[in-house]
């Protein structure tokens, strides 16, 4: 079990973290012409959701969406003890010469960053990939960092992060968890 | 050497005894039977609650000498039917050369007197047709005179009509019953599993019931035709005993046996694809088992017989179809008898002695076993409520090919004596 | 839930469960089936050995393809030119092929009951891709997939096997996993061709096409062996086609949409014709690359157990 240290983002601090976020990437791109939204399943599908809802909102624009499942190309897949389930990438749109708008809940180790770069690539050749995060924890075991960041915790590397949102969990918010006990 | 065998159950059907003994054995002989006997210089074995019986007989088996000794010899076939409570046993003549010929049955006399002392009484059935190969007599007369005691081409039926008629017809001259691997083969080809609920779902050729009805059927009324001795190997159908119990009636000199798998297991146990569940005739139905229950209880059953059929390790250690067909019975015979029809009141254990000894000698024209003072000792003692864990590392034969390891039973050999010698289990 | 076998064996007896997470993540691999580089690291690192003891081309270039794209080592093995013409028996071909290290093993073997007795005597996972007349697991999946991608789902379809039932290792494989799905099961055939006490697996029979064509919703057409038994299970290629053939006068008579499915190799106008197994309702094509997908699906679910 693992106690509740403290909340993060509280449901108000998320929206507009979404929001911040949102515009960022519109300012960074001039605009939503050569976008394109691909979110990390699970959590990441959702947030990528909200923040093109809100460029869509800004930009009058509709915006190709998909959701990467990167547990094929886990670095972890064979040694695990418990057999991942697939819920299958879901891109039903050409990424080639595309900006792809990578985003994830949490940036963590960067190893499911790189597993969904791996596959992204295998998916076709973007004009570039940009990656965007609710949450940095630290803690990085590969050479990734992120282009858009919600918000920088610092944490220990035993601590977790949880983040919920209100598609799945009922409410908008991140948590920051002790260690397990 | 003196052996004082005190408190047994004597179970002797030839002379109709029921009734607990002591027994003197002097040097083989029966020296005295009476109660109370003492006799100072004697080793003295204590049989209370267990049974002395004349020796039994397992009038199928395969010792595979000569040509496959890899898989038994009569050396270690002798041994395992000591150890599995037999005194005498029928060995069936698919050897390479086959038994075909008087030097081969001398061969195996030879052999058997060499093995345990002498011990087990190795009847040679001579084959029905030259070579086995189906198409013209043996010299039948030879072989008889010189020992055979029937004759079979067992492990493949004896297929043309007009030869079996004229086998029947030859061998009733020199009283010798034709045993028959009753199948007819152009309905089993390729066969290898009952035709049935497994075979369908398991995927294997499939050997349909009727091909055993149908040889048995044309065989009787051959047998009626010719007033030859015809006896039903290995019966694994119902309708098989249906025939046979139809021709007693019109008092045909006709005859069967079953094995101990054929009344024990069903062709459900093929559902791994052990090779150890594959024989000929296969594995039937549970109806086919509570069948042969049946036919042991009313008597249409004489015998019980084990088709002991030694293969080694590497033989069945292949896919189902490519390995050779048969078990090894020998020595869980008596327990299985005594597990499944003994305990479950199929027979008493004065049936079980007719059909493991006094039936199979009456239908081999064997002398009876005399069980009186002066006599030589040819005894089966076994222990009707031993329970035993099947263990094939531990058995005297060659081959360890049975379906019956681990499994838990009840009823066990005590020990053999025969020809002046013994064997302790 | 991983799979509860190490083996993939046969359908029969396999939870409904499995077979639902067989199907499911095969949906996954079809998508990457769909993609510009049609290839996925999973495997990668693992070895898989194809040991076909009987020709069977299309069979093991699907294993071998679904293979290559999850990123397996392959080993190829076929028993022609190979020890096994010099004696050598399964067991000591299949251990020589395990002492080489390798992690999966897909057999094909004439002898029903061949990967049962080759899961129980190496270490490897074994994926039976047909024995005998026994079971073609992979084959009965991809079918069973395929309907659910035509239809949605497989409970309450009438899908009605037509053929040699009785040496069928398709038939076996789709009544299994058909019926353990909740799918109406017929067989037709000639009476030679359907094996005794069928019914037992729960399928209805019928020896007459046009009997039951009205009724179904999924034709599986099985390949006629015109060597097998020459003459004895039917008396010619003529009278079969006359009576089995699945022709498109006969579909239309039968007045129903019916989707038409075929192992292959298909014989051209002996139990399909042309027509049919061109038109619109035949999945002929789909089935073959359904194949790829549930046999990558299998492999990966089978590597993965942990």
């Amino acid at each position: 079990m693992r106690r509740l240290k403290a909340q993060i983002i509280d449901p108000e601090g998320f929206e507009r973290t979404l929001t911040r976020l949102a515009h960022e990437i519109l300012e960074k791109n001039r605009g939503a012409g050569n976008i394109v939204i691909v979110g990390i399943r699970t959590r990441g599908e959702f947030i990528a959701r909200r923040i093109a809802a809100i460029i869509e909102t800004v930009e009058h624009t509709t915006l190709s969406i998909g959701s990467l499942d990167i547990t094929l190309y886990r670095d972890d897949l064979l040694g695990k003890l418990e057999q991942p389930q697939l819920k299958g990438t879901d891109i039903l749109f050409d990424i080639n010469g595309h900006d792809v708008i990578l985003i994830d809940d949490v940036l963590f180790t960067g190893r499911t960053i790189r597993a969904a770069l791996d596959e992204l690539i295998d998916l076709g050749r973007p004009r570039t990939i940009q990656l965007a995060v609710l949450v940095d924890r630290g803690h990085r075991q590969v050479p990734i960092r992120a282009d858009y960041v919600g918000k920088n915790i610092p944490t220990s590397a035993d601590e977790s992060i949880r983040v919920h949102v209100k598609e799945v969990d009922g409410e908008d918010t991140v948590l920051l968890m002790h260690p397990e006990e | 050497m003196q052996l004082l065998l005190t408190g047994g159950r004597l179970i002797d059907p030839p002379t109709g005894r029921d009734a607990t003994v002591d027994m003197l054995i002097v040097d083989g002989r029966i020296e005295r039977i009476g109660t109370n006997l003492s006799a100072s210089a004697a080793q003295v074995i204590d049989l209370r609650g267990k049974i002395v019986a004349p020796g039994f007989i397992d009038m199928h088996v395969h010792f595979r000498e000569p040509g496959f000794e890899y898989k038994e010899s009569i050396a270690s076939g002798c041994a395992a039917a000591a150890a599995g409570g037999f005194t005498a046993v029928c060995c069936m003549p698919n050897t390479n050369p086959p038994i075909d010929d008087e030097s081969l049955v001398h061969f195996i006399h030879a052999r058997s007197r060499e093995a345990m002392g002498g011990l087990v009484n190795v009847y040679p059935v001579g084959a029905v047709t030259a070579g086995r190969k189906g198409e013209h007599l043996a010299p039948l007369a030879e072989l008889a005179a010189a020992g055979a005691v029937a004759f079979s081409d067992d492990g493949d039926p004896v297929h043309d009509a007009e030869l079996m008629r004229r086998a029947l017809e030859y061998s009733a001259m020199f009283r010798r019953p034709i045993i028959q691997h009753a199948q007819e083969p152009s309905l089993s080809r390729g066969g290898v599993a009952n035709e049935g609920y497994p075979s369908v779902t398991l995927g294997l050729p499939p050997m349909p019931r009727i091909a055993e009805e149908m040889m048995v059927a044309r065989d009787i009324r051959l047998a009626e035709y010719t007033g030859g001795q015809y006896h039903v190997a290995h019966v694994s159908v119902a309708e098989t005993l249906d025939l046979v119990r139809a021709a007693r009636t019109k008092h045909l000199a006709v005859t069967c046996e079953v094995a101990p798998h054929h009344f024990t297991l069903s062709d459900e146990a093929l559902a791994t694809y052990d090779t150890n569940t594959k024989m000929n005739p296969p594995l039937r139905t549970r109806e086919d088992i509570e069948a042969m229950k049946a036919g042991l209880r009313d008597g249409t059953i004489d015998v019980i017989a084990t088709d002991h059929a030694p293969h080694s390790y590497d033989e069945k250690e292949v896919e189902f179809a490519q390995a050779p067909f048969g078990i090894i019975g020998l020595e869980t015979a008596i327990g299985l008898a005594v597990t499944e029809l003994v305990k479950k009141n199929v027979l008493t254990l004065y049936q079980l002695v007719e059909k493991f000894s006094t039936n199979p000698r009456n239908i081999l024209h064997l002398p009876v076993i005399d069980i009186a003072e002066g006599s030589q000792a040819n005894l089966t003692l076994f222990d009707p409520t031993a329970e035993w864990l099947v263990d094939p590392a531990t058995f005297k034969s060659h081959a360890r090919n049975t379906p019956f390891g681990g499994a838990r039973l009840t009823g066990r050999p005590v020990g053999v004596m025969n020809n002046g010698t013994s064997f302790w289990c | 839930m991983p799979l509860h076998s190490k083996h993939l064996l046969g359908l029969d007896g396999m939870s409904r469960e499995d077979l639902q997470l067989i199907l499911d993540t095969a949906v996954s691999f079809h998508e990457v089936l769909e993609r510009p580089i049609k290839k996925v690291p999973p495997l990668q690192g693992k070895t898989v050995a194809n040991m076909f003891f009987e020709n069977s081309t299309r069979t093991r270039l699907s294993f071998e393809l679904a293979e290559r794209r999850l990123s397996a080592d392959v080993l190829g093995f076929a028993a022609t030119g190979s020890s096994v013409s010099k004696g050598e028996t399964l067991k000591d071909t299949a251990r020589n092929i395990e002492a080489m290290k390798v992690d999966m093993v897909v057999l094909r073997h004439g002898a029903a009951g061949a990967a049962h007795y080759l899961s129980r005597v190496i270490n490897a996972n074994v994926i039976n891709a047909g024995d005998g007349s026994h079971e073609h697991p992979t084959q009965g999946l991809l079918d069973m997939f395929t309907i659910r991608e035509k239809y949605g789902r497989l409970n309450d379809l009438h899908v009605c096997i037509v053929g040699d039932i009785a040496h069928s290792r398709v038939a076996r494989s789709n009544i299994f996993g058909l019926k353990t799905m909740g799918a109406r099961v017929s067989v037709c055939g000639p009476a030679t061709m359907i094996p005794r006490e069928i019914e037992r697996l729960g399928v209805e029979v019928y020896h007459h096409l046009d009997d039951v064509l009205p009724h179904v919703d999924v034709l599986n057409v099985l390949r006629i062996q015109l060597e097998r038994d020459a003459g004895r299970l039917f008396p010619s290629i003529r009278e079969y086609r006359q009576t089995y053939g699945v022709t498109r006068k006969r579909m239309e008579k039968a007045g129903r949409v019916v989707t038409v499915m075929h192992p292959g190799p298909i014989n051209r106008d002996v139990e399909i014709s042309a027509d049919v197994a061109d038109s619109e309702h035949s999945v002929i094509l789909q089935q073959v690359l359904n194949g790829v997908a549930v046999r990558m699906s299998v492999l990966y679910l089978l590597s993965t157990r942990g």
